[in-house]
């Protein structure tokens, strides 16, 4: 660690600054309205804290319900040493959208109004109550890391009895309101450039968050093992490059179906910014998808995580030309974010990787699985051997 | 029988008495410089736009099926049977997804304000419903605005036509637009002339969203079992495996 403590230093004087300008950012949109702490205008009323922070943050912490799937649900267990780590990414990236809302909305102390105020018609009535429910999902799930820290076997046991039926909700809450973000966009035909809207929206940012889940998961395991000085499991890390190459090829085919049944391809050949923003979207995520289908590619560390960060720009390019740039012409109008919208994003950001790192450093998000079931651990060892 | 608007661009001498009345039943300040911004804004819940030597007025369209009304997460708009969408304060959470779903552009926000509230027109609703006009079609001197029963509004919006179809673009804005609008559009000229939206679906827009959220109930009943078998088929493989492994 010793010789490291310089670039610590560094990074803790970056993330100082970003919490400094983040908190006077704050201040003003506390003191001053969104008026006086956004760009948003009434003819874009929706900018980076809805494009990035609620988009994306919702899309990056899918790893989660993606991982409980594989591991409990369709019981392939050896992928159980980046569940926790995932969950634990769910239920802060969970948290920090609820934390993003509440400095986009007029009325944050209303938070709570579509739990009592309903209307089913609403899209985002919906994604309101998913969000609520599975972020209540993702804590019980992330309980037992607590309770197992505490040393606690009695509730231990009782969230062990529902976990079944919990984990289940929180695939189907998942499907719903990931599917869901995609259909907030599908009422406004008018104004989202024709090479994003489409009415398969819901099942395009469905297949693509589970996809960045995937991407996230290599992400963070990367980094982690370089915070923690672990091991890479990479044999592991490489079989989810595997899947997600797959994944993304049957995701950029359905887009690629979408279009040209839609007969939008013409709109390629304009010199436009949406036809760059479209082309640079569908790079970041088609070079990796390619790559990653090589062995070469995906037992390199160095190269399966430049594929994975890829992935997740490219899913972010997805998100925030959906969100953001894509309405602009159609809105009739321009936006560039406030520097306190993009200081307070940073910041949430920035919180987001520090609580991952101090929660990863005090309790057992790693090691979990070998303390956990000694007997599925047989092959687990076999797994990880071939990485040392 | 629900209220509606005709606006008749040829009639229009762009005078700005319904600006006028607008801000005075909403208790808003108008003077030369409200006048002067020629778009809608939380404080300015209508707008005379000067387009070469025509007018357009613009206004909420009180949809007769709303946008607005289909996505608001707490029911804060409402639509009333006599036509206008109201709009409750007290609910709204500041989501601002009225605003990013309506095709006309048209709610407002105060967005400097630390309570800010979602503002438009509400075609008058208090007056209307004790059976008097929409200020504006009270303050119109020459008729450019008028407020009555939407079927004889369109009635005479097409007789117009039918007597001067000379002076007239043969088309009624806003009587299929995104499923036909409580406010009724005549001019002279093509409509995207006039700065009217004229690339909408004529369908209601609330129907693009519904026709997948209709479909919640079968992917959770669907997907409950689904993955419940999965589990099951799955946990029971592991079962056995252990059990052998036991055996071993």
């Amino acid at each position: 660690m010793k010789p490291r403590l310089p670039k610590v230093t560094v990074w803790r004087a970056i993330f100082a600054a970003i919490m400094l300008s983040g908190l006077y950012a704050t201040y003003l949109r506390v003191f001053y309205g969104l008026g006086g702490s956004t760009n948003l205008t009434d003819k874009f009323p929706w900018g980076l804290w809805i494009g990035f922070d609620v988009l994306c943050g919702v899309g990056l912490a899918a790893g989660g319900f993606t991982l409980v799937a594989i591991v409990h649900i369709f019981a392939i267990e050896r992928y159980k040493p980046v569940l926790r780590p995932a969950i634990l990414t769910a239920f802060l990236g969970y948290t920090l959208v609820v934390v993003g809302l509440l400095f986009d909305l007029g009325h944050p102390e209303r938070l709570w109004h579509p739990l009592v105020m309903w209307n089913p018609h609403s899209v985002m009535f919906e994604v309101a109550w998913c969000v609520t429910l599975y972020s209540t999902v993702l804590f019980l799930e992330f309980l037992p890391v607590v309770f197992e820290k505490l040393g606690w076997h009695k509730p231990m046991l009782w969230i062990h009895r529902i976990s079944v039926p919990l984990m289940i909700l929180g695939v189907l809450l998942s499907t719903l309101h990931q599917s869901s973000l995609g259909t907030l966009y599908l009422i406004v035909p008018e104004k989202l450039y024709p090479l994003w809207y489409s009415p398969l929206l819901p099942l395009l940012f469905y297949v693509s968050a589970i996809g960045v889940g995937l991407a996230m998961t290599i992400f963070e395991s990367w980094h982690s093992s370089r915070a923690f000085g672990r091991a890479l499991e990479l044999p592991l890390l490489a079989s989810i490059g595997r899947v997600l190459a797959v994944l993304m090829s049957v995701y950029l085919w359905i887009r690629f179906l979408d279009m040209m049944h839609r007969g939008v391809f013409g709109l390629l050949a304009q010199n436009r910014i949406e036809t760059w923003l479209f082309a640079l979207e569908i790079a970041l995520l088609a070079v990796p998808t390619v790559l990653l289908y090589q062995a070469r590619i995906r037992m390199n560390p160095g190269s399966l995580y430049a594929c994975a960060v890829m992935i997740v720009l490219g899913f972010v390019a997805n998100r925030l030309n959906v969100g953001i740039t894509g309405l602009e012409a159609g809105s009739g109008t321009h936006y560039v974010p406030k520097w306190s919208e993009v200081a307070v994003t940073l910041s949430i950001c920035a919180v987001g990787f520090a609580t991952f790192r101090i929660i990863g450093q005090y309790f057992p998000i790693f090691e979990t699985h070998s303390v956990a079931h000694a007997d599925s651990e047989v092959e687990e060892t076999e797994e990880d051997s071939v990485t040392v | 029988m629900p209220k509606a608007i005709l606006y008749d661009s040829t009639l229009c001498i762009g005078c700005r008495a319904c600006e006028g009345a607008c801000a005075e039943r909403w208790g808003l300040p108008y003077n030369d410089k409200v006048a002067n911004e020629e778009r809608i804004s939380a404080h300015k819940l209508t707008t005379i736009e000067t387009h070469g030597d025509k007018f357009c007025r613009r206004l909420c369209m009180n949809c007769l099926q709303p946008a607005c009304v289909s996505v608001c997460p707490v029911g804060a708009l409402q639509k009333t049977a006599l036509g206008p969408v109201t709009y409750d304060p007290e609910k709204c959470m500041g989501c601002r997804y009225c605003m990013q779903a309506c095709p006309f552009q048209v709610p407002s926000y105060e967005w400097s304000q630390r309570m800010p509230r979602m503002r438009k027109c509400d075609m008058c609703y208090d007056r209307q419903s004790h059976g008097k006009l929409t200020a504006c079609a009270e303050a119109c001197p020459v008729g450019a605005t008028k407020n009555g029963d939407r079927d004889a509004l369109v009635a005479e919006a097409q007789q117009r036509i039918a007597e001067k179809p000379d002076q007239y673009y043969h088309k009624v804005y806003g009587l299929s637009e995104v499923g036909g609008t409580s406010v009724l559009y005549l001019s002279a000229v093509p409509f995207e002339q006039i700065g009217l939206r004229t690339n909408l679906p004529h369908e209601p827009l609330p129907m693009l969203t519904w026709r997948v959220l209709e479909m919640l109930p079968d992917v959770v009943s669907t997907g409950s079992v689904l993955l419940g078998g999965i589990w099951w088929i799955t946990n029971r493989r592991g079962e056995v495996a252990r059990k052998e492994r036991k055996g071993r």
